[in-house]
Parts: C-alpha cells; sequence; structure tokens
C-alpha cells in the first residue's frame, strides 16, 4: 500500500553519503555507526511496516553528549535527522528516510536514580517502559503509563508519542506522569527541563515536547513520576447481547461515580480469535464482551465489583463473572493481552487508533462495520472502552496489494467518522506518516500553522522526523515563509 | 484603568485584536480580574475581560468532560458540577483574598490560563493535566482551536497544555474543555500536631508511600496554624500536619486505620470528620492563613525533601512563615516587606536546593522592578522568546507580565 507520499530525498546529502559516515565515526566512535547496508535494513521500518526505507546511516549513541555531538554536525550539514527508540511505533512515527541519520536512543537504558521519598525515578531513555516500573517495583511503586507494547518500547518513544495504556483511565498519559527532562536540541544544545517537583516554571514546555514526535529535540534523560502500587487488582467480566448494550454499561459505571482502573472491549470476531488462541475461557456466544478492572484492599475490592456488578445488572449482561482468583485474573486478561497477536496469527492488520465521545461508541461501532463491509474488508474491534479510545483491526492480505489499498482507505474513513462525531485521530498511537494527511480533517488550516510555527521555534529547518505530523504540502512553505520573516 | 473592552463573541474578540495589532496596542488580559495584582504590571492602553464570554457549551457526565467559555466563573461550573456529584480533581486555588482581589469571582479561563491547582494535585495532576482542548485568539488576531473533548488525544502538538500557565502571554482563551471527576462519597483527614518541618515532610513522604491515595498533605508552621477557622487546630499553638482520604466510607476508614499504624512513630493522630475536612480544605483552597496583609508571599516549588532545608535557609536572612503543600513539593512562604522582596536570597535558596521561586504577592512597585517569575536559563529563554514570537508577534497580549519583553 502507502497512500502517503514520502518526500524525495536530497540528492546532495545522499552524494555526501561516505563522508557524513566517516564524519559520524570520527565523532563518536565506528563502533556506534552502522552503515553496511544489511545493517542499515534493520531499521528501514517501525511497526508500520506497510512503509519501509533505509537510511544513511544509524547512530547508537551511548550519553547525551554523543547525541548533542552528532545532532550538532547534522545541524550543520543540513541533513535531516529520525530518532528511534524500539521501533515499535504503529504509526510509522520512527520511519527513516533514505538522506536521515536515525539516532536511535537504545543504549542509553540506564536508571540514574530512584527516589521514593520524593515518589520519582530517573531515567536514560532508551530504558523500555516495563523496565521503569521493574526498578521500582521491590519499593512498593510503579510507573503508571503501559502501552500494549511495553516489554519492547522505549520511554524515548513514549514521551515522544505520549503514549497511553489500558490503565490511563486512572493514572493518566505519559504526560500527565513526566516531570522533567534532559534534552538535546536540533543545533547540539542540551538543557533542562523541570525536575523532581510537580511543576517547572515559565511556559509549560514539556507539554509541548511530550507528544512531539521527535521533532522539536531528543530526549535523553528524564524524571517520571512513580506512584504506590495498590495491594490488589480484579477483573470482571461482562457478556452482553450487543455492542449498544456494553457501550451502556461502560457510560452507567462512570455516570454512577466510579472510575475503574481500565475498562477494555472486545467485539464477537475479536473474542473468537482470542479465545481460540489463548483459551482464556471467554464466552463465544456474545456480541461484545468487557473487562472491568477495580483495584484496592480486598474489602475495596469487594465493594467495587459488588457495585459495578450491579449497575451492570441493568444493562442486561449474559454474562458475568468476577474474578475468584488469581488464577482466573491471569486467565481473564490473557485474553485480551495476545488479542493483537492472536489477529496478527490469522491475517495481517491495520490498527487503526481514532477516539470518540463515548455517548457515540454504539453507532460508531455499526457505521465501523457497515465501511469495512462496503470494501469487503472484515473487522475486529479491541479497546480501552472507558476513555473512548478505539482500535478497529482492519483484516487484509499484505500481499493483496488491492485489499491493502483497500484497507487504509477504510482506515481513513473510519478515523474520518471518528472526527465528524465529536472525537479525533489518534488517542495514544500518535500521527506519525499514517495520519499526516488527515490533519486537515481535525484541524483547521489556521489551527495546523499554530502548531507548525511552534515546530519552527524548535526547529527551524526542519530537520527533525521530517515529512510526519503535518500535511506534506503545508509543512516545508510554512518552514520557509516563517524563516523570511524571521 | 485603561480602555475596557468586553468581547460577547470570538469574532468580536478576533475583531478588537484585529485593531489592536493594526494599531501596535498593548493589551491588558483579565477574565474576572481577581489575579491582577500578581505577576510583573501590564502598561496596557487596553484591557480586555473574557466576562462577557459565559456559559457551559457542554457537559457530559458520563463522558466526564464539560467544555465552558472561558469567562464562566469557576463558582457556577463547581455549582453546575457538584449538582451532577462531580467536580475539579485539581481544586483550584483562589488567589484572590491573599492578594487583595476578590474571593470566588475567579473565571475558568484564568484558573487554565495560570494553572492553578491546588492541595489535590499530589494525587490527581494539576490543572493542564485536566485540559483536553481550547479555544482562543493569538496575538496575530488568528482565532484558533487544539485539542478537543474526548480524554485522550495525541494528534497533533499538545498546543492546550502549553498553553496552560502562560498567563495570557500567547492567547487569549474564548473556552476551555476539561475532564471532571466524581466527588468521593466522604472526606477525613488525620492529623499531626507539633513536629519540625524535617519530620512533617518525612511523615508526608511516608504517607505517600501508602497504597492508600493521600490526596492531601499539608504542614502549617505554628504561626501559620494560628491563623486556621478551626478552633481545636488553631489553638493548639503547635505546627499541623494534615493528610487527607477521600474514597466511599468503608474504604476511608479502612485506609484510616492503615495509615496512623504506619505513621504511629510520629505520635497520635487526630482526626477531622467528613464535615471539618470540607472546611479545612476548603480554608486551604482560598490560602486564607497567608491573609493579605503587607507582607510578602512567595510561591516556591521543589523537592519535597529539600523543602525545610530551603526555608530554612531562607530563614537565616530573614523571618518567614511556611505553609507547605503537596507533601512538601510546594511551599507558601510569608516574609517581610522589602524594596527588593528578598529576592537574592529566595533565589539563592532555590538554586541551591532545586526549583523555583515565583513572588505572588507584593506592592507594584516591588513588582515592577523584580524578577517575579524564576529567571530562565538562557536557552529556556530563547525557546520563551521564540514561542512568544510564534503566537504573538507584536508582542501586545499582556507584555512583560512574566518576563520584560514577553
Amino acid at each position: 500500500m502507502s497512500l502517503s507520499r514520502l518526500p524525495d530525498p536530497d540528492r546532495g546529502v545522499l552524494a555526501r553519503s561516505q563522508t557524513i559516515i566517516n564524519d559520524l565515526e570520527q565523532l563518536i566512535g565506528a563502533e556506534a555507526v552502522i552503515s553496511d547496508e544489511e545493517g542499515r535494513r534493520a531499521f528501514e521500518a517501525d511497526a508500520l511496516t506497510a512503509y519501509r526505507r533505509v537510511p544513511l546511516a544509524v547512530v547508537l549513541p551511548s550519553s547525551t553528549e554523543e547525541v548533542a555531538k552528532v545532532l550538532k554536525y547534522c545541524h550543520q550539514n543540513r541533513i535531516k535527522v529520525v530518532p528511534r527508540g524500539a521501533g515499535t511505533s504503529l504509526c510509522g512515527g520512527a520511519l527513516p528516510a533514505e538522506d536521515a541519520v536515525v539516532i536511535g536512543i537504545s543504549r542509553m537504558n540506564r536508571v540514574l536514580e530512584v527516589d521514593t521519598a520524593n515518589r520519582t525515578i530517573a531515567v536514560e531513555t532508551g530504558i523500555t517502559n516495563l523496565a521503569i516500573t521493574a526498578a521500582v517495583e521491590p519499593d512498593g511503586f510503579f510507573y503508571a503509563p503501559d502501552p500494549s507494547s511495553q516489554l519492547a518500547c522505549t520511554l524515548g518513544g513514549n514521551l515522544a508519542m505520549n503514549s497511553g495504556g489500558a490503565h490511563c483511565l486512572k493514572y493518566g498519559v505519559t504526560t500527565n506522569n513526566v516531570l522533567g527532562v534532559r534534552m538535546v536540541l536540533v543545533d547540539g544544545e542540551i538543557i533542562e527541563i523541570g525536575g523532581p517537583f510537580l511543576d517547572a516554571e515559565g511556559y509549560d514546555l514539556l507539554a509541548l515536547i511530550v507528544g512531539s514526535e521527535g521533532q522539536f529535540g531528543i530526549i535523553t534523560e528524564a524524571t517520571l513520576r512513580i506512584l504506590p502500587k495498590a495491594e490488589g487488582s480484579r477483573p470482571i467480566l461482562l457478556g452482553f447481547a450487543s455492542s449498544e448494550a456494553a457501550g451502556q454499561c461502560v457510560a452507567a459505571i462512570i455516570g454512577s461515580g466510579i472510575i475503574p482502573v481500565a475498562i477494555e472491549f472486545m467485539d464477537k470476531p475479536a473474542i473468537a480469535v482470542a479465545e481460540a488462541y489463548a483459551k482464556a475461557g471467554y464466552p463465544l456466544d456474545v456480541e461484545a464482551l468487557l473487562i472491568v478492572e477495580v483495584e484496592g484492599s480486598k474489602e475495596e475490592m469487594d465493594r467495587l465489583a459488588s457495585d459495578i456488578i450491579e449497575i451492570a445488572y441493568t444493562c442486561q449482561p449474559t454474562i458475568v463473572e468476577p474474578s475468584t482468583s488469581d488464577e482466573h485474573t491471569e486467565r481473564i486478561w490473557r485474553g485480551r493481552k495476545a488479542a493483537f497477536g492472536a489477529m496478527g496469527r490469522i491475517s495481517d492488520y491495520y490498527c487503526m487508533d481514532g477516539v470518540i465521545p463515548l455517548s457515540r461508541l454504539p453507532q460508531v461501532l455499526t457505521q465501523i462495520g457497515q465501511i469495512c463491509a462496503r470494501h469487503q474488508l472484515r473487522v475486529a474491534n479491541v479497546f480501552h472502552a472507558g476513555d473512548g479510545n478505539l482500535h478497529p483491526l482492519i483484516l487484509y492480505n499484505a500481499n493483496d496489494a488491492d485489499e491493502a489499498m483497500r484497507a487504509e482507505i477504510a482506515g481513513a474513513e473510519i478515523l474520518k467518522l471518528c472526527v465528524a462525531v465529536g472525537g479525533c485521530l489518534t488517542g495514544e498511537h500518535g500521527v506519525g506518516i499514517e495520519k499526516r494527511d488527515l490533519m486537515n480533517e481535525q484541524f483547521s488550516p489556521t489551527d495546523l500553522t499554530v502548531q507548525m510555527r511552534i515546530k519552527s521555534v524548535f526547529d527551524p529547518n526542519w530537520l527533525l522526523n521530517p515529512g510526519k505530523v503535518f500535511p506534506l504540502e503545508a509543512s516545508p512553505a510554512t518552514s520557509a515563509s516563517e524563516e523570511a520573516a524571521a | 484603568m485603561s480602555d475596557l473592552h468586553r468581547p460577547g463573541a470570538d469574532w468580536e474578540l478576533q475583531f478588537m485584536v484585529a485593531g489592536c495589532v493594526e494599531k501596535e496596542l498593548p493589551i491588558e488580559v483579565v477574565g474576572a480580574g481577581s489575579k491582577r495584582a500578581i505577576g510583573r504590571p501590564v502598561d496596557a492602553a487596553v484591557t480586555i475581560t473574557t466576562a462577557s464570554l459565559r456559559g457551559i457549551s457542554l457537559y457530559e457526565p458520563t463522558e466526564l468532560v464539560m467544555s465552558a467559555r472561558a469567562g464562566t466563573p469557576l463558582s457556577a461550573i463547581e455549582a453546575e458540577l457538584a449538582a451532577r456529584g462531580q467536580m475539579l480533581a485539581f481544586e483550584p486555588i483562589d488567589l484572590g483574598p491573599a492578594t487583595g482581589g476578590p474571593q470566588s469571582q475567579q473565571t475558568i479561563g484564568a484558573v487554565f490560563a495560570t494553572n492553578l491547582s491546588g492541595a489535590r494535585r499530589i494525587q490527581y495532576g494539576a490543572a493542564r493535566d485536566h485540559l483536553l482542548g481550547i479555544k482562543g485568539v493569538n496575538g496575530r488576531a488568528e482565532l484558533f482551536q487544539a485539542g478537543g473533548r474526548v480524554m485522550k488525544n495525541v494528534t497533533g502538538y499538545d498546543v492546550s497544555r502549553g498553553l496552560a500557565g502562560s498567563w495570557g502571554t500567547l492567547a487569549i482563551l474564548t473556552e476551555v474543555t476539561f475532564k471532571v471527576i466524581p466527588w468521593p462519597e466522604t472526606a477525613a483527614t488525620v492529623v499531626f500536631l507539633g513536629l519540625p518541618d524535617q519530620l512533617a515532610v518525612e511523615l508526608m513522604s511516608a504517607a505517600m508511600a501508602q497504597p492508600v491515595e493521600v490526596s492531601g498533605a499539608v504542614h502549617l508552621q505554628a504561626p501559620v496554624a494560628e491563623r486556621l477557622a478551626h478552633p481545636g487546630l488553631r489553638s493548639m499553638g503547635k505546627a499541623v500536619t494534615a493528610l487527607r482520604l477521600e474514597n466511599f466510607s468503608s474504604a476511608v476508614t479502612a485506609r484510616k486505620q492503615r495509615l496512623k499504624e504506619a505513621l504511629k512513630v510520629y505520635g497520635k493522630a487526630l482526626e477531622l470528620d467528613h464535615r471539618e475536612s470540607l472546611e479545612f480544605w476548603g480554608e486551604l483552597r482560598r490560602l486564607s492563613v497567608m491573609p493579605n496583609r503587607q507582607t510578602l508571599l512567595w510561591r516556591v516549588s521543589t523537592k519535597p525533601t529539600n523543602a525545610p532545608k530551603l526555608v530554612a535557609a531562607i530563614k537565616r536572612y530573614m523571618p518567614a512563615e511556611a505553609f507547605y503543600d503537596w507533601a512538601g513539593g510546594l511551599i507558601w512562604l510569608e516574609v517581610p516587606a522589602t524594596a527588593d522582596a528578598g529576592t537574592a536570597e529566595v533565589r539563592r535558596a532555590t538554586a541551591i536546593h532545586g526549583g523555583h521561586a515565583t513572588l505572588i504577592r507584593a506592592e507594584r512597585s516591588v513588582r515592577a522592578s523584580v524578577q517575579v517569575f524564576q529567571p530562565l536559563n538562557p536557552t529556556v529563554e530563547r525557546l520563551t522568546r521564540g514561542l512568544k514570537t510564534a503566537f504573538d508577534p507584536a508582542g501586545i497580549l499582556n507584555p512583560g507580565r512574566m518576563y520584560a519583553n514577553v
């Protein structure tokens, strides 16, 4: 497929490839530079594998200072830079370009300081999301944002995309849990913003940097908020004869004043695939399943679970199954956690990330079904229901160019639908290359210009993670006109 | 007062700003004006208030979301939320009474424009964490929007949150959309008396590490505690360290026991019941323990465990009385009035112990002559000026309110 056009590489830069590689090796050592064809090819794509570009070179620095040297060099020589964490982006956020140097932060993965008295942890950003929680777990703490890829994804990528996860309904997403960063700007300057305190001085630069998709600089260290772990957690499995009833149940729970830690939704096709693979004991005769998780002490969980079940009964559930043991808890979550992988075993899929106001859920699910049927595609829905963050998985055969194209078109139609009902294009994956050309659906030209001017403040020549986030025809023009005005 | 304009619609505001852009007229941006005496004084020919942009434009209790015009009084928002058993999680403080402004007048737009958060910030996040979307007019007279009305949104840069805390220097907000949460069924407060600052912060750290969701952790030095309205706490002549628990009743009861058990080495704890808790935390929200008078009020943000050392460092140079919020991470510090506001000493202490300081209350002449907000390092200052230029190239919105020439 590949609907999004990729920018043409700068021939001047390509002609200087060998010089650039030599210079980079001089700067941070040959051992930290990958320049052979095969080595570079390993970095040609992220998890959105429909798009591939082999980069000019890949560098793997071991310190902030090395990142600064590389950025300074690239800035002086007008070479584009693509930052990369673990390459788990689902939107092409880490997709390289032929004329760009990839700066991978994976070697910078140390825990710098655990400070439980102040409830913070300082880490290098190449650390994986799960390793952060692992570092504080012995002290009874955890790091809240938990994207599905948490075993592999780096904090650097989480910061770039402002990642969420199943438990952000209660604990917020990345931006709500970051207190400070050490970052290298495009010209190689190192800055520190915020720190181990609850607000930073001046403008809220952290808010702008988190979620800027690697376009404002490369964050090399961060100070994060950690929270005491609840005594226990327990899911309740609820089955419904219709998606509408499940949607009503979600609204009824939240409307009653209870905010569960997570509310996950799966529709019939997703249940079937997950159950076949994970043997979680899911009922196969329901149209929709909810997993509602509560946490706290045993007594607190008993009380919350009984309240939720009482509310659920007003929505005519066909199955009500609270977890009764640790084994049971593991089994209920096993299917949900395996859903994406299980889906991948039976088909290629295209994972969408639109968000909708919860009240529109039944309507939107129906329309998603209609869109996919019109394009002769199957779809399964697995998503975070509590905050309206949908993840329709459009199934297609990647070896069938026509089907792949139809999948991408159907995906775009679904996202437009999300925007039309008052939602947005992406809740936690980011815009990247994938949704770049849909930005006009959500924002007016002025809204986009306001954003692009901020980009120009941090990166006047638009060298960082180029060709993403904004429609291609809009971005360079703005950059040029801003420069002329400056 | 300068020429006062009260636009009643976005287009009207846009038209007014366009006029000012054309004539290069600086604009003082206000909501209800309750925080006018905070920050560097703004000299402007024109004042624009958002007070006539009012009304709740969207409220979906089952989606935990509300949108309101920027000039809607916070009191109206909170009344509407309370009627449906909901509230703003971040418990915005009211700086009016402490700075000689009116009480309970502030607008919802100004709450976000100044990112004001109260005691519950330690558990639920700051004002900016609850902001989902905005509409506004920048210094180019462009009407724009950012974010949206859904809970999760990473579509483009987070411009809404980036505008929180910019004190009207980047854009005039016309509408804000934010997250709300249910009122907890009940609240209780566990109080320890007579602890020195160092021990109190240690206690608060220990409390925050317990899985009981402490939603307020404050320490009032003895002279500050004497200003409390609660007769029992006021008359003790002792420092007050208080921890708030909020949840359904049986959870609060169990958590209270657990907390007291974990903290028993700090002495016997008193308890405030639900009603007393509402009053106690309500007082702190109005900052009534730091009443308006001829003293200076500093707001210092720091690493909690460094807070007592920071206060002690300042005390070596001047008398100072402290109210610690956010488990020690936020210090409200009252010091005697001087021409330079003790700026050098306060900034030296924050430089040594980490964090930043803002002068909240001082005479206009003092605020005009000292750095009210924390001075920025050169690179951050360059980015700050860059953002100012991106939003307001002519520098007409609240010029100099935060920093000279910003």
